[in-house]
């Protein structure tokens, strides 16, 4: 059905739909471009005119954005590395057959539902706090003083709610590859005299490379983005301890003002979610052909 | 060594049990086919054997050592799958050095092995190959491959020729053949297809219902099969199975008579209407209506000019006849 004219209706047919993407992605993109070489505060009466590279420059110079770069990495990094490892975890143990099966997976996928600043205010009141949380009551029972989890380790906790919101999803993927294993191919392991941690490591962690790579594309594009959940609770501090660069660009829109600046550190924001994107689909994208 | 003994070997799941209990002696070297219709416990007993599945009582031995508590990977033997099972991320070479990285052999041996094992196989060229990028034939040989560098005890095939083309089943048979006489180990081999059975078998066990019918050599179950079941199931075509007063007339419940053993005579005693014809060259299968008899499969060596309506006589080869008591269990 590939003749020379059926590809040129096919064509004009998606034309529309295209040309409608086409302009909802450059629209923005090109606006914010524009915002990021303008000088445009909205407290300052003086708000025309081009600055040049101003407001790229000001964020290279600023130590607040190389912490928030590395606070950035570090939440995506974390957050994937728990994620991962964990996921795999339950899901093998989901896998097992047990009683009321179906309920525990509810169970465990339950916490997608919840939506992030809720779930953050839940870790953060119910859990995290220093005076009502279920931690510190686990540390008084043991005799110690509870932690200062927003205080003193803001960036880790940050880490810690987000994984807990992701969990689910990375669970749910991995669950369902590790479904489809084929159970001939473990009996042939096991015949082969392959002990259990053998099997994992040369079976089933294969077969299941790339449902990860998935989990670990997909929960790369979300958490490069993640803001309701500092939002809600460190609100980026203490200090700029757990800002990371949308939290950042939000501070300078926001609380700064600062609609030029804002927009230069989006598409510092969009050409690092590239690079990134680049790295992940070199390293890891090979995974994803049958 | 590969000599095997069940003794008393039962699997129930719940209250039903699969195979009720066999006693079976399986000789080193011999070839030993299990075969029977589906559902009929051939697969559970492998998998007994192989230690897939526990076995609910009875005791297994292997080599004259009780195995019946043994993890599959103490047992010594490979197991080839019907689905060959093959690792799909890892190249041929990998998949058959598999059990011997498992065994923690070294390299230079495990190397030689693999060479060793793909040269018998005809693999050599494909040892860097993916098992995605394989035919279906080389794919059971990788898994054949994977089975012979264990140097197991026995091999344990299950159905591992049901996924292939006819031509390159028949090829398959004898490859496997061959192997068994190169390699002069126990092989226990499960199918439905009693064509291969007869082909490949030192000793065919037919099983139903979780039950041994019958143990013996594939001539032996030809010539005397010791019941109905056996009768009906080996042979192609099928025997013709005959009661009432014909049968009464022979002092027995039921006779069988193979569609070889049936001449075509214009004097036979069994007179009937030919329904169809089937000309393959070599024989000519008939299904001839007799009247009180029901239709009767005929086979008539090299072309026969007969047709769709001709009337014939049929005389049956008297000292072939089979006769059946009851019971379902051959009379003497």
């Amino acid at each position: 059905m590939s003749t020379h004219s059926s590809r040129f209706a096919a064509r004009l047919m998606v034309a529309p739909s295209v040309a409608l993407l086409l302009i909802w992605m450059i629209v923005p993109l090109v606006m914010t471009i524009y915002y990021s070489f303008r000088l445009y505060r909205l407290v300052s009466p003086d708000r025309t005119g081009w600055t040049g590279f101003t407001n790229y420059t000001w964020f290279f110079k600023s130590s607040d954005f190389w912490l928030a770069m590395g606070n950035t990495l570090a939440l995506v990094g974390g957050v994937l590395a728990i994620t991962v490892v964990l996921g795999i975890a339950i899901a093998l143990l989901i896998d097992q057959p047990v009683k009321g099966q179906g309920v525990l997976r509810i169970l465990v996928i339950a916490p997608f539902f919840v939506m992030p600043p809720v779930a953050a205010s839940i870790l953060e009141n119910l859990f995290m706090h220093p005076q009502n949380g279920l931690f510190a009551a686990v540390s008084i029972y043991f005799g110690s003083d509870p932690i200062l989890y927003m205080q003193d380790y803001p960036m880790w906790s940050v880490i810690g709610i987000v994984s807990w919101e992701w969990l689910p999803f990375a669970t749910l993927i991995l669950l369902t590859s590790l479904q489809s294993m084929s159970s001939e191919q473990l009996e042939a392991a096991e015949m082969d005299g392959a002990s259990a941690l053998s099997r994992f490591r040369y079976i089933i962690l294969p077969h299941m490379m790339r449902a990860i790579t998935v989990v670990i594309l997909i929960q790369t594009i979300f958490l490069l983005g993640i803001f309701g959940e500092i939002f809600t609770t460190t609100q980026g501090g203490p200090g700029s301890a757990s800002t990371t660069l949308p939290y950042l660009i939000f501070k300078q829109a926001i609380v700064a003002k600062d609609i030029g600046r804002a927009a230069a550190g989006g598409i510092i924001a969009v050409v690092l979610a590239n690079i990134v994107a680049i790295f992940l689909m070199r390293g890891i994208g090979k995974h994803l052909d049958a | 060594m590969g000599k095997i003994v069940l003794n008393r070997v039962n699997k129930s799941f719940g209250d039903v049990a699969v195979i009720p209990g066999i006693d079976l002696e399986i000789e080193n070297g011999e070839f030993v086919v299990f075969v029977g219709p589906s559902g009929c416990g051939k697969s559970t007993l492998l998998r007994l054997i192989a230690g897939l599945e526990d076995t609910s009582s009875g005791r297994i031995e292997i080599d004259g050592k009780d195995a019946t508590t043994l993890p599959p990977a103490k047992r010594g033997l490979a197991m080839v799958f019907q689905s060959y099972a093959l690792y799909p991320h890892m190249s041929v070479k990998k998949n058959i050095g598999f059990p011997l990285k498992m065994a923690g052999m070294d390299a230079a041996e495990a190397e030689k092995r693999i060479a060793n094992a793909a040269r018998i196989l005809n693999l050599t060229n494909y040892l860097d190959r993916r098992p995605g990028q394989l035919s279906g034939g080389q794919r059971q040989r990788v898994a054949i491959g994977r089975a012979i560098v264990r140097e197991p005890a026995a091999f344990l095939f299950d159905e591992p020729l049901s996924n292939l083309d006819a031509a390159l089943r028949v090829s398959m048979r004898q490859e496997i053949t061959e192997l068994h006489q190169t390699l002069k180990t126990t092989m226990i081999y499960v199918t439905h297809d009693q064509v291969e059975a007869m082909t490949m078998a030192d000793k065919i066990v037919v099983l139903n219902a979780g039950n041994i019918e019958q143990v013996g050599s594939p001539l032996e179950l030809y010539h005397r099969p010791a019941n109905l079941f056996v009768a009906g199931f080996i042979g192609s075509p099928k025997m013709n199975l005959i009661d009432g007063a014909e049968a009464m007339k022979h002092n027995a419940t039921t006779i069988g008579i193979r569609p070889e053993h049936l001449d075509v005579r214009a004097d036979g005693p069994w007179q009937g209407i030919v329904g169809l014809a089937e000309h393959l060259g070599s024989d000519t299968f008939l299904k001839v209506t007799v009247e009180g008899l029901g239709t009767l499969t005929v086979r008539a060596t090299g072309e026969v000019s007969l047709r769709h309506g001709d009337r014939i006589g049929l005389s049956p080869q008297l000292e072939r006849l089979h006769r059946f008591g009851a019971d379902g269990k051959a009379l003497a």
